[in-house]
């Protein structure tokens, strides 16, 4: 089934091109790149975060599917409290698979429900704040929540209610936390100008307001993972047996009070850096907390991220754990990769996902050896594919501008210096990156194909022309890829599976593949009558 | 461990909040509406958002592509309006998907904003926009009013206002209008009818659409749907069916306003007398007899109520969904002597209690029933905490509850995102009428051989 004869590089990217018109074509070309790494680890330029051109069918969703849906969709008990007319707040009911464990049946879990102020004509016409304020008062005196979220849908910012001005006033009659997102769906160009609106938002009405350190040596915060199918709770186990202390994590497995006091944290750890990396500057700038990236998708990954996180902490007796940790764990990854490598290898992937996924899985992809051919995002910026070397280069466009940027300073208070100048040059010179970020590209080989926001018509010339084992996307393309013949992998929802985080989520990740790729459910999509050489009948019809 | 832990009792009175809605907004309707029609793409104008969950909610429920457009609005399109880029859209589709039709719904944004479509779609007509022979509908599926299924009613509407005709002289087909059903349920009418000799006109149709074979290619467009050509033809049929006033009533309307062809308002049919009253339309109307075979499907229903009844008398049942749906399932539970006590629809409207207390005929002392606002899954799990049911039946958030209070779920409606089955297996017609109280049986029988006492396992049931 495979394409021998598959176009690559710029042959490839030309015969995508091809499927457009001059004019979509042009517009197209610059988000279409052939990967290059220089040697001083530059790559050629992608264009990202840009509007998609209407009509076209996108992967993309809206801001306020990334403020609700991701950001705050994870954290249990907090009432997310949707003003706007009954659908948004429907579709994002429980459908992010963000997983959540109350350490009782008292704690408090609102994931399972959802909350709408279901807007109706007359709110349109005369405004819904009343109502809004009314919703409020209703969920207080059902449910007595430490704290409110307030979203606002597309029609509220049109209509000018201020949920700003309603969640104050409730907040200071009711006396919990409540605040509002303007996370308005046509903000921005894609779900990434919803979370920052969510983390701006947290990081002015929520982190910092408890200073009390959990207990325990080795305090992190984990920012942008989000416990989908679990992966929280592999990481949460893996930190804790290495002898970290997890302050935090945003937002997988969270809870309010949780965010109240990540900022006591030594050590900020990001995972989805497209999601989250300005707050993890924030709280660096407010708080003194310095910060890295990490990754926890693929075994060779984990390990070196946990290592990294040691050699920070410099502790000797925390690196021997973390090093038979380690040694434990790839024992058992490396015993199923050898089963599983050799009915792999070879075999290509496109991925397609999310802001940081894209990236991070073709380490899973590359420790069974397999290549990944084409990858891009669905909502990421230059800086998640050329590094964050280009951040300075960015042009804000107008999309972008309506986004807020916080003025951060100095907390008088709070502010600690974690880390000493001298330690952070020592550090520095055996190449340990603090805040900073390579990107996708450096990572990927020369010659395979970048495309940022692809849409359906992509898909299906990338599909024809390569043929490639496995595609991963979301669930809009799933069965539109499948429909070829070729497995589809879900990278958001997992396909209902998972967890794929840390060393335990590399065994099921291998599996998974292994189960998709080598099946032969496939080759029975043809009848035996269609198959050329097809052979006679096995059995005579007996005529008596 | 609960996972609805805070939901409490007893149901006080709500205004303004909505918690767990049993129903969802217009375009999602309208979008599946617009896939029963062949070779079109339905166009979502609005903010990505919304078309993004539209299609993922119905591809989560059908396993199946589910292809739609977006107008992309930016900041800059809610403040200056959806023009440009409803322009830009139209002709963006044409070049690169090559549809027959663009069904264009509105969303929450563009009909706040007050965009007006077909002065946008005549505009690019004018500007050469859309290729000979091609169309651009429309229909204006606002969220802040009706539900989800009021957006599959508007845009069926929408396709008897382009495209019925009245031609020269009257036809021999019956239009029947199917309500949002699944496509199973669109293949079993036709097949019945079929079965009858009477030559319908489906519309919408998603039968070979949203249930697509694996055959190794990817068709953008699938084989089925109703075509523009049947689509005319409506406009000269003899009469048409709506099944389902809800979702199908405006379109049959729309159809006598428009082309004098008559209509008649049926429940959908689901269950033995629903059925019943179908089959006796069509027959009216087209003036045939029912063939034999369909009345052998008739008499193994009637079987199966007659053999298994015992397990289904007296059973407290709570549904929530949509009310074309839940008048007809509720009738034919009661049918069969269970007890429909509570049920629940977001999508509003009057006409539902009416219509279920008519089917319900006083047989269900002590029913609850309500509709619209706050008439959700959170006062409906209210009320069965306060009195609890033998059974659960609606979508795939009942599950929650049946876990919570251990309650068999047999799912039926939109959306059903964790099992498979209702788009292959109907439950319109005799036939479908035997698959629900089969489903109906394993959930109950299934529940009594766990958890009855060991020494009253029954071998025999
Ligand atoms: S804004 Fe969009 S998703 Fe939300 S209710 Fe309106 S149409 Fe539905
Ligand atoms: S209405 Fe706006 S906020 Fe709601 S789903 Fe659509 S784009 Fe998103």
């Amino acid at each position: 089934m495979k394409n021998q004869e598959a176009p690559q590089g710029e042959a490839l990217r030309e015969k995508v091109l091809a499927g457009y018109p001059a004019k979509l074509a042009k517009k197209r070309a610059p988000q279409l790149v052939v990967n290059h790494t220089h040697a001083d680890g530059q790559v050629p330029p992608v264009k990202a975060n840009v509007r998609t051109t209407p009509g076209i069918i996108t992967q993309r969703g809206c801001c306020y599917a990334g403020c609700k849906g991701v950001v705050l969709g994870p954290t249990r008990d907090i009432v997310n409290l949707v003003h706007g007319p009954i659908g948004c707040s429907f579709y994002a009911w429980l459908t992010r698979r963000n997983q959540t464990r109350p350490p009782t049946a008292q704690d408090e879990n609102f994931m399972t429900y959802c909350f709408s102020t279901d807007m109706q004509d007359e709110n349109i016409v005369f405004g819904g704040e009343k109502k809004l304020r009314a919703a409020v008062q209703e969920a207080y005196d059902l449910f007595h929540p430490k704290a409110i979220g307030i979203f606002s849908t597309c029609p509220v910012g049109l209509i000018g209610d201020d949920v700003h001005a309603v969640a104050k006033e409730m907040k200071e009659k009711l006396g919990i936390n409540i605040f509002g997102f303007s996370c308005e769906g046509y903000k921005g160009v894609s779900q990434s100008a919803g979370h920052h609106i969510a983390n701006n938002q947290l990081f002015k009405h929520v982190i910092g307001l408890d200073d009390q350190a959990p207990e325990g040596k080795f305090k992190i915060t984990m920012l942008g993972e989000y416990n989908i199918g679990g992966d929280a709770f592999v990481l949460e186990e893996l930190l804790a047996r290495c002898g970290f202390t997890l302050v935090a994590t945003l937002s997988g497995n969270s809870t309010i009070n949780q965010f109240e006091r990540a900022h006591t944290a030594d050590l900020n750890v990001v995972m989805c850096h497209r999601s989250i990396n300005y707050v993890a500057d924030m709280i660096e700038k407010k708080y003194g907390v310095p910060w890295f990236k990490v990754n926890f998708i693929g075994a060779k990954s984990t390990a070196k991220s946990l290592r990294k996180m040691a050699a920070f902490f410099d502790d000797a007796e925390l690196a021997a754990r973390v090093e038979q940790v380690i040694a434990e764990e790839l024992a058992k990854v490396e015993a199923v990769a050898a089963r599983i490598k050799p009915r792999c290898t070879g075999k290509t992937a496109m991925l397609f996902v999310g802001g940081s996924r894209a990236h991070h899985y073709q380490d899973l992809f590359a420790e069974i050896g397999m290549k990944t051919i084409a990858a891009g995002y669905e909502f990421a910026h230059r800086d998640d594919y050329e590094g964050r070397r280009v951040l300075s280069s960015i042009t804000v466009d107008a999309d972008s501008r309506n986004i807020e940027e916080l003025e951060v300073e100095k907390d008088p208070k709070r502010y600690r210096k974690i880390l000493s100048d001298e330690k952070r040059q020592k550090l520095a010179s055996v190449n340990f990156e603090f805040n900073d970020y390579q990107g996708m590209m450096p990572q990927m080989d020369d010659e395979t194909l970048v495309i940022d926001d692809i849409n359906e018509q992509d898909t299906q010339r990338l599909l024809e022309l390569c043929k490639p084992d496995i595609f991963c996307a979301g669930i809009k393309e799933k069965y539109s890829v499948q429909k070829h013949g070729i497995p589809c992998k879900q990278l958001h929802s997992y396909d209902y599976g998972g967890p794929y985080a840390g060393f335990q989520g590399a065994i099921n990740f291998y599996q998974e593949i292994d189960r998709l790729i080598n099946t032969r459910i496939w080759s029975f999509i043809e009848p035996p009558w269609e198959v050329a050489a097809s052979p006679t009948l096995e059995a005579t019809y007996e005529r008596g | 461990m609960a996972l609805l832990r805070h939901t409490n009792q007893p149901a006080v009175e709500r205004q303004a909040l909505t918690i767990n809605p049993a129903k969802t907004c217009q375009p999602v309707g309208a979008l599946y509406a617009a896939l029963g029609v062949h070779n079109c793409l339905p166009h979502s104008h609005g903010s990505q958002g919304c078309c993004s969950y539209h299609r993922s909610v119905l591809t989560r429920h059908y396993k199946e592509p589910v292809m739609a457009a977006t107008s992309s609005f930016t900041e800059g399109s809610s403040v200056f309006g959806g023009q440009s880029n409803l322009l830009a859209a139209i002709e963006n589709i044409f070049t690169l998907y090559a549809p027959d039709i663009i069904a264009v719904h509105t969303t929450c944004l563009s009909e706040t904003i007050g965009d007006d479509i077909p002065q946008i779609a005549a505009k690019a007509q004018n500007e050469g926009k859309i290729p000979a022979g091609k169309f651009v509908i429309h229909a204006n599926t606002p969220s802040y009013v009706g539900s989800h299924v009021t957006g599959f009613a508007n845009m069926t509407k929408s396709l008897v206002s382009y495209f019925a005709e009245k031609g020269p002289a009257k036809l021999r087909t019956v239009n029947v209008v199917p309500g949002w059903v699944e496509p199973a349920d669109m293949r079993e009418i036709k097949r019945i009818a079929a079965l009858m000799g009477v030559e319908i006109i489906l519309f919408p149709d998603t039968s070979d659409v949203l249930d697509a074979p694996q055959i190794g290619k990817h068709e953008f467009y699938p084989r089925g749907g109703v075509t523009v050509q049947a689509l005319r033809k409506t406009g000269s049929s003899q009469a048409t069916i709506a099944l389902g006033p809800t979702a199908s009533g405006s379109a049959a309307l729309e159809l006598e306003k428009k082309c004098e062809v008559e209509a008649t308002m049926l429940e959908l049919p689901i269950g033995l007398r629903a059925t019943d009253a179908f089959i006796d339309a069509l027959r009216r109307i087209a003036g045939v007899e029912v063939p034999q075979a369909l009345k052998d499907e008739r008499g193994r229903l009637m079987d199966v109520i007659t053999d298994m009844h015992q397990y289904f008398y007296g059973k407290r049942v709570a549904l929530w969904g949509d009310p074309d749906q839940l008048v007809s399932l509720a009738g034919f539970l009661a049918d069969v002597d269970m007890q429909p006590v509570y049920t629940v629809t977001g999508t509003p409207g009057r006409a539902f209690e009416e219509r279920l207390t008519r089917v319900l005929a006083g047989r269900v002392p002590g029913v609850r029933m309500r509709q619209g606002a706050q008439a959700d899954m959170f006062l409906l799990h209210q009320w069965i905490k306060e009195q609890a049911v033998d059974l659960l039946v609606g979508n795939t958030y009942g599950k929650y509850i049946a876990r919570d209070e251990n309650i068999p779920l047999v799912r039926h409606g939109f959306p059903i995102l964790d099992r498979v089955g209702h788009a292959y297996f109907p439950s319109v017609g005799y036939l479908g009428g035997i698959r629900m109280l089969e489903k109906i049986l394993q959930a109950l029988q299934d529940k009594q051989d766990r958890d009855c006492p060991e020494e009253a396992v029954e071998l025999v049931m």
